[in-house]
């Protein structure tokens, strides 16, 4: 292998998505994706079995296209990478199966490797090498975390993380009460559109006391209850439901917060840098709203490319570069899928570092 | 050589066999939950006792249940993922047949039930009867039911008091009271229905036997919160 250019394959099927990149060093060479999400549509979210059966039937046809979309022979490969965890017990099964295959049928090596650090290796074939430390808000239908990263490859410190929904979930919930499709995000954000921000829903966590014992948590489950009181009571008093109005207003609560708290961790820990992540960074209120408290407060903004910030294999592949740049230990080959890995295990079955003040 | 697995039974169970059907190597482990963790080092381990790196394998062969789903879909995409890699034929055998092909390859006349465990107080059968093949490249049995699912009261009674191979009669000993044989897959014997075949030129598609649809309602209308009514169970949240 090329030393400073290692040809790396990602492969993540952690939850509905499966994913399949290839990087060449820093270079996303091809980033393909199969979507199980039309046949989670119907059940109002992702089922754990019907992802897992569609992960099996598209696991080898993505692989085969990435490639061919590459131009890459699989033996030209330095290495593979794979989400390890967290994630969909079985759906992520399957992935690290493939990839332990690849890893032993062409004598390369094998990186398990964690989902949330992915996303935040994701923007460095995106926008290049990460400041270090970066500040990183992911937000998506599981996850919503702000992450304080020194070291993508090896030191990433967890600052806080929703005590209930994940942001995204909060979107899908809503977006159920106002009968929009699944999933909720993009639908309430093309509604949210043509809406006006005339309800003030509640900002989770966010007043004095809170401030101080989930300085940077955050929590969706009492918005989500709020907007479907809101809803029920229109319906009751006979009005039309103004769903511009309450889709607007929802996000505007939800991205409110997010981009406060991210904001003051970096101003708080001295960082220059904010990384959005995750599906929700492709709401176009978080991105503009990020992009304006930012500016204000002198800090850089990266969000990758929508189709970066939802699950993919190149983010997998990007982050297994890193580990093969920085010569980080490979995995072994009796590498389990941990549906519950801890974010601050960049990857499987090494040392931790874990922030004691803030038990997450 | 062929490289077989099997991971639909309490076995992950791993072969090597010359395309002639000698046995170079087997290696087998009864940990039903930890097929992620143990297949690939189980792999590796056959490999090194036949003395073959990867790129002697030219064929490879994977039971496609029925099964547990979560270990089943590990040996399978194990199986396809390995063959891709190689650019080499991936055969998929329905894994009660490798019961059947180690049960009469022994020697065995008459007629056998297959019934492993499905979980949910069901089990999975097939039937197989000891035939007169065409000629030696033919295997000398055939399935004459299954696979299927169901609960072990309601097979057959004339089923039920045939000899039985697999782990049903142990966990069904007052409806399947005659154990006979192997309780869980051989690679080895997966191998050996593979290759037979393989040589006849049989189609042998690896698409897995599920044999049930997977689990999922229909969250209908949201739960109220005014009135504080409980809704069905929803989706697991994406994680």
């Amino acid at each position: 292998m090329s030393e400073s250019t290692p040809l790396v394959l990602g492969i993540e099927t952690s939850c509905d998505e499966t994913g399949v990149g290839i990087v060449h060093g820093t270079e996303l060479l091809v980033d393909a994706v199969a979507s199980s999400v039309e046949e989670h549509a119907r059940f109002g979210g992702v089922v754990p079995e019907v992802a897992s059966r569609a992960h099996l039937e598209a696991m080898v046809p993505t692989i085969e296209r990435a490639c061919r979309e590459a131009g890459v022979a699989l033996a030209d490969l330095d290495g593979i990478a794979v989400t390890s965890g967290p994630g969909l017990a079985g759906a992520l099964m399957v992935g690290v199966a493939s990839a332990k295959a690849l890893s032993l049928a062409l004598g390369v090596p094998l990186y398990g490797v964690n989902h949330l650090a992915s996303h935040v290796a994701v923007d460095i074939v995106e926008h290049g090498p990460l400041p270090e430390p970066t500040m990183a808000l992911l937000v998506s239908g599981g996850h919503s975390s702000l992450l304080l990263v020194p070291d993508v490859t090896h030191d990433i410190r967890s600052l806080g993380a929703s005590i209930d929904d994940a942001a995204g979930e909060a979107f899908d919930k809503v977006a159920r009460v106002l009968g929009l499709p699944f999933p909720g995000g993009p639908h309430i954000d093309r509604a949210a559109q043509v809406g006006q921000i005339t309800i003030d829903f509640p900002r989770g966590l966010t007043s004095g006391r809170d401030m101080e014992r989930h300085r940077f948590d955050f929590s969706f489950s009492g918005l989500k209850t709020a907007v479907s009181r809101w809803v029920e009571q229109q319906q009751r008093d006979g009005r039309d439901l103004p769903v511009a109005d309450v889709a607007a207003s929802f996000q505007e609560a939800v991205v409110d917060v997010l981009t406060r708290k991210a904001v003051l961790a970096c101003t708080e820990h001295d960082v220059a840098a904010l990384q959005v992540g995750g599906g929700v960074a492709a709401n176009s209120r978080l991105r503009a709203m990020a992009q304006e408290r930012c500016e204000a407060a002198g800090i850089a903004l990266r969000v990758p490319r929508p189709g970066l910030c939802t699950d993919n294999g190149a983010m997998v592949a990007s982050l297994g570069a890193q580990m093969m740049l920085k010569a980080r230990p490979v995995s072994a080959l009796d590498l389990p899928a941990d549906s519950s890995m801890p974010v601050t295990d960049v990857q499987s079955g090494l040392p931790v570092t874990v922030d004691h003040d803030h038990p997450h | 050589m062929l490289l077989a697995l099997d991971t639909s039974t309490s076995a992950i169970t791993v072969a090597v066999l010359g395309l002639d059907g000698g046995l170079l190597a087997e290696q087998t482990v009864i940990d039903p939950r930890a097929t992620t963790e143990q297949l690939a080092p189980l792999i590796e381990r056959a490999l090194r006792e036949a003395d073959a790196t990867p790129g002697d394998i030219t064929l490879v062969a994977v039971g496609t249940g029925p099964g547990p789903f979560t270990g089943l879909r590990v040996g399978i995409v194990t199986g396809r993922s390995f063959a891709h890699a190689r650019s080499i034929p991936v055969l998929g055998v329905p894994s009660h047949d490798a019961m059947a092909q180690q049960w009469f390859f022994g020697g065995a006349e008459g007629t056998v039930l297959v019934a492993t465990d499905a979980r949910r107080k069901e089990v999975y059968t097939s039937v197989y009867d000891r035939v007169a093949p065409e000629d030696e490249d033919h295997l000398i049995w055939a399935r004459t039911a299954g696979p299927e699912v169901r609960r072990p009261q309601d097979l057959p009674e004339h089923w039920r008091g045939l000899p039985t191979l697999g782990r049903g009669p142990h966990l069904y000993p007052d409806h399947l009271p005659q154990s006979v044989g192997p309780l869980d897959v051989s690679a080895a014997a997966l191998g050996g229905v593979a290759l037979a075949r393989y040589h006849v030129g049989e189609d042998q598609p690896t698409e897995p036997l599920y044999l049930r649809r997977p689990d999922a309602a229909d969250p209908g209308r949201p739960a109220s919160t005014l009135r504080g009514e409980g809704g069905p169970p929803a989706p697991k949240g994406r994680p």
